[in-house]
């Protein structure tokens, strides 16, 4: 029988990964942008399993809540990504040091 | 006019006289300066006088706050007035002795620059004094205490283009900080001690404080606030080892030395020890400390006022050495006779720094007794009343000098008696201190009314020189204008009687009741016999002071007659003429010892302990400690997002292990 | 038996193609491998009964912002060689802190207070998921859901007023003082046309005109 520990381990092995790809990924923007999107993907795993075993609904309200967030934050990252590629003709991360003043 | 009101008049008169002058004095010219300011001393004597009236006969006594000054926790600082006994005589006196200077500088100031400016000097002087004798707390009397100090410093430094003046000045200043020092940490302990900063609170407090040791020591709490104290009453008393500053002090006007350097400042430490006898009488250590220090200015000071030229240091040398009396008295607890002294003192030292100016006057100025003589029939009356104050200094019978100081010397004796470390010396002391002052005393008199006309030679220079009013002819000196003769006939005649109208009530005890006691033994002593001027003055007969005295004036006078005989006895005792010449190095010893070992802990506090330690290591240490985390962590700051997103993923690892362990502690 | 066979398949599925995303070379078989695991992930939340999220995972997830990474990804000219640099050097480390956090996380779950026992939420009543959420959302959440509504509009704005030019001369601008000071005058002209013109006579009149 599947119980809660098989889906809570299988979003920790996901959130893993996305680690992972934040740190492989260090020069493309762009694979890390979905690493997060994986990560808030493992994330919401956990609460669905979490909602789903406990019988309470509040668990998907936020699940709810945070796929429009992600919606909205990758809607502008990408819109970040654009004109910082029309600005610099590259997305490699190397070249976004602008922050260091 | 009673109460607070009465006693604010005495205050504020010669402020409100002082500032007016001090602000308005070039616009309203000499007259309406002096007018003024004399209008506020005089208001201030003659309410002093009903003070004293008030205090002596109708004991009306006062103790209170006026205005609170500041609050802090349960603490607060207040300016207030005490009145009694001891302040209302010490209110007569000064503001007597302050009313004859102001009438006189008159007529000695009057061909000086900055005329408005000095009658606005002494009438604040006045002013800090009254503040100082009517306090009724330590912060109000160390606020007139500095305020004197001031004004000496100012007045001492009143010819401020002569550079010795300059120098005269500055030394008096800082070796009055050396004992303000003391007198604050005095304070600070009394503070701390005693909770209170009100004479009456500390009075109370301090005899349960007999058995506290300052922390870390074995010294006795009491003596330590004591000598302390007394640090300070050496400074602005001029007591042996802080006594340099007062004979180059002479460098002011003459009545400013009149005032300030002898009747009235230099009496500040005598009148707070004695203000504050409760507290001395508890430390025998610390009264044998002031035996010393008195005793060493009395004699071996008073000495040094035998060789000088300069008429002023005479008297200068002669104020040291009866303050060095007074600090004998009171060091033998025997309070109520330093005050008598201090009185006495004042009128006699004045009139003869008055008369000292009424010859400087006559002499254009010129302060050498070398180039003096033969004033006496030219000057009659400042001859007679110097001659008065002199007799009165030698303490010959029945001047108001012999019974103060022969109640001194006979303070000493008991205290000697009762076995007071240091008795002996102040026995030995006094007793020649006699002798000492008759010697200079009646040499400056021999020096400067008896003999030839030395000034003449002197005046045969000037008028080679082409002097204007001098020329082609010789002038003799003149007599002083009345504003001058006048002051020094006021002072002549309390200098004659005030001893023996004084010596009941000081020695009785009675004209200082409730506010100054006696140690027990000198108490005991006064009320075993009743003394009367007239037995004193022929008991007097019957012990040495009188003819030592006596055998003071005449090896004076045997030195004056004798023509040559000084020279000759300097040069068998040259070593010892030339270690007073040199004032027994002391100066030196401050200039090539003190002040540059001074100046070396100065310049050591500054390049190491302000430029390296202060300013190098925690200043700009402290900025370079930041310069360089921010240098090693700005490596951090490298501006790139993906290392930013390494940064946070690995504080999120950290975070997730920090919270894995305490799930598993 | 057949629950735990789809797990285990559906399970393998994920974190195979999550293993792509963050590995392949080329980006758009990233996006396409993270659009495999939301399907994935879908299906998955389906097997927990939660149907509703499960299908707007889909819906919004993959049909639009998955697209709109694709279409990123495409628009941009990215050097791959570049890109890839350092990825073997960060490889080992990579895999230590994955494992960390695996571990951590395994740990944690693993603790007994932390397992719970039961069976995932069963339709009861004939109340469907989406049903059931649509009731706390417009009641409890309503508030919530407004802001969300928000947020979204927010992000749309947002993302147009970013990706604009000011020095586009195809842009667009609304000018608020012309459109505030706007007289009826200036939106609507009169004019007096003839019923019928002849085109080819319009000119020489004007000329005339002008003469």
């Amino acid at each position: 029988m599947i119980g809660m520990t098989h889906f809570l381990i299988l979003s920790a092995i996901l959130f893993a990964i996305a680690v992972m790809g934040i740190f492989l990924n260090r020069k493309n923007i762009i694979v890390v942008l979905m690493s997060i999107e994986l990560m808030l993907l493992a994330v919401n795993f956990n609460f669905i399993t979490f909602s789903s075993f406990l019988h309470n609904i509040a668990g998907q309200i936020f699940v709810f809540f945070t796929l429009t967030v992600a919606a909205a934050e990758s809607a502008i990252g990408l819109a970040i990504l654009i004109i910082l590629f029309r600005n610099l003709r590259s997305i490699n991360v190397q070249d976004m040091d602008k922050l260091q003043g | 006019m009673v109460g607070t009101s009465l006693y604010l008049t005495i205050i504020l008169a010669p402020l409100i006289a002082s500032v007016i002058v001090g602000i308005f004095g070039v616009k309203l010219g000499k007259k309406p300066s002096h007018t003024l300011t004399i209008l506020g001393v005089l208001i201030s004597t003659v309410c002093s006088y009903i003070v004293l009236y008030q205090v002596q006969l109708e004991h009306i006594t006062y103790n209170g706050p006026l205005y609170t000054w500041l609050t802090v926790g349960s603490q607060t600082f207040s300016v207030g007035i005490l009145i009694d006994t001891l302040t209302s005589i010490m209110l007569v006196v000064v503001t007597s002795v302050s009313l004859m200077v102001h009438i006189y500088t008159i007529g000695y100031m009057a061909e000086e620059d900055g005329y408005e400016r000095f009658f606005s000097y002494i009438s604040l002087f006045t002013f800090m004094m009254i503040i100082l004798v009517m306090s009724n707390n330590f912060m109000q009397l160390f606020f007139g205490w500095e305020g004197v100090g001031l004004v000496s410093y100012l007045l001492i430094g009143f010819y401020y283009k002569r550079e010795s003046a300059i120098f005269a000045n500055l030394k008096a200043f800082l070796i009055n900080r050396i004992g303000d020092l003391g007198f604050l940490l005095g304070i600070g302990l009394v503070f701390a001690y005693c909770g209170s900063l009100n004479y009456v609170d500390v009075f109370a407090k301090v005899s349960s404080l007999t058995q506290v040791m300052l922390p870390c020591t074995d010294w006795n709490i009491i003596t330590v606030m004591c000598i302390l104290l007394f640090i300070g009453a050496m400074g602005k008393s001029a007591q042996f080892p802080l006594h340099v500053w007062l004979p180059d002090s002479m460098e002011g006007p003459t009545p400013i030395s009149a005032l300030i350097h002898a009747a009235t400042m230099v009496t500040a430490g005598i009148f707070m020890v004695a203000r504050l006898s409760p507290m001395f009488n508890l430390s025998e250590t610390a009264l044998s400390v002031i035996i010393y220090a008195g005793g060493i200015n009395c004699f071996f000071l008073g000495i040094l006022g035998i060789i000088q030229t300069d008429i002023k240091r005479v008297v200068a040398y002669s104020t040291l050495s009866q303050l060095g009396y007074m600090a004998v008295a009171l060091g033998c607890g025997s309070y109520s006779v330093a005050i008598f002294h201090l009185m006495t003192h004042a009128f006699f030292k004045g009139l003869l720094f008055l008369a000292a100016g009424s010859v400087i006057l006559a002499m254009h100025h010129e302060q050498d007794m070398r180039k003096m003589g033969g004033l006496a029939k030219y000057m009659p009356i400042t001859y007679i009343t110097m001659l008065l104050g002199s007799l009165a200094l030698a303490g010959i019978p029945p001047f108001a000098g012999f019974f103060s100081k022969d109640m001194i010397i006979t303070s000493a004796v008991v205290a000697y008696q009762h076995g007071l470390p240091g008795g002996a010396f102040a026995v030995f002391t006094v007793y020649a201190s006699v002798f000492v002052t008759a010697l200079y005393s009646f040499r400056l008199i021999f020096m400067t009314f008896h003999g030839k006309e030395r000034f003449r030679d002197i005046h045969d220079d000037h008028s080679h020189h082409g002097h204007d009013e001098h020329h082609g002819g010789h002038t003799n000196p003149k007599e002083s204008p009345f504003v001058v003769t006048l002051p020094l006939i006021l002072m002549a005649i309390p200098s004659v009687i005030i001893g023996w109208l004084g010596l009941k009530l000081f020695v009785g005890g009675a004209i200082l009741d409730g506010s100054v006691f006696n140690i027990s033994w000198i108490t005991q002593r006064f009320a075993e016999e009743t003394i009367t001027p007239i037995n004193m003055i022929i008991d007097s007969f019957k012990e040495p002071p009188v003819y030592l005295a006596l055998a003071g004036i005449i090896v004076a006078f045997v030195f004056h007659k004798v023509d040559g005989l000084s020279q000759k006895f300097v040069n068998i005792i040259k070593p010892v003429y030339n270690l007073l010449d040199k004032k027994y190095y002391m100066d030196d010893l401050y200039i090539k010892l003190f002040a540059p070992f001074g100046r070396g802990i100065g310049k050591f506090l500054w390049t190491i302990g302000d430029m390296v330690i202060i300013d190098g290591l925690i200043v700009n240490g402290s900025a370079k400690v930041v310069e360089w985390y921010s240098r090693v962590f700005r490596k951090l700051q490298s501006g790139y997002v993906n290392s930013y997103a390494t940064f946070m993923v690995l504080g999120v690892i950290i975070l997730l292990t920090f919270c894995t362990s305490l799930i598993f502690s | 038996m057949l629950t735990t066979v789809l797990f285990y398949v559906f399970a393998i599925i994920l974190v195979f193609s999550a293993l792509k995303v963050v590995t392949s070379k080329n980006p758009i078989s990233s996006v396409l491998f993270l659009v495999l695991a939301f399907v994935t992930s879908a299906c998955l939340w389906l097997m927990l009964n939660v149907e509703f999220l499960a299908l707007v995972l889909i819906v919004v997830y993959v049909g639009a912002v998955m697209v709109l990474f694709l279409f990123v990804v495409m628009m941009l000219d990215i050097d791959v060689e570049t890109m890839r640099k350092g990825f073997w050097k960060h490889l080992p480390l990579a895999i230590l802190l994955g494992i960390i956090v695996l571990v951590e996380m395994v740990l944690v779950i693993l603790n007994k207070p932390m397992v719970i026992t039961g069976s995932p939420e069963v339709v009861s009543n004939n109340i469907s998921n989406a049903n059931q959420l649509g009731w706390v959302l417009y009641t409890q959440y309503s508030y919530p859901v407004e802001l969300a509504s928000m947020i979204l509009l927010l992000g749309l704005v947002a993302a147009v007023a970013i990706t604009l030019r000011k020095t586009d001369k195809n842009a667009k601008y609304q000018d608020i003082r012309k459109q505030v000071s706007v007289k009826a005058s200036d939106r609507f002209e009169m004019i007096n046309m003839p019923a019928e013109v002849e085109v080819d006579n319009l000119e020489p009149q004007n000329k005339e005109e002008v003469k």
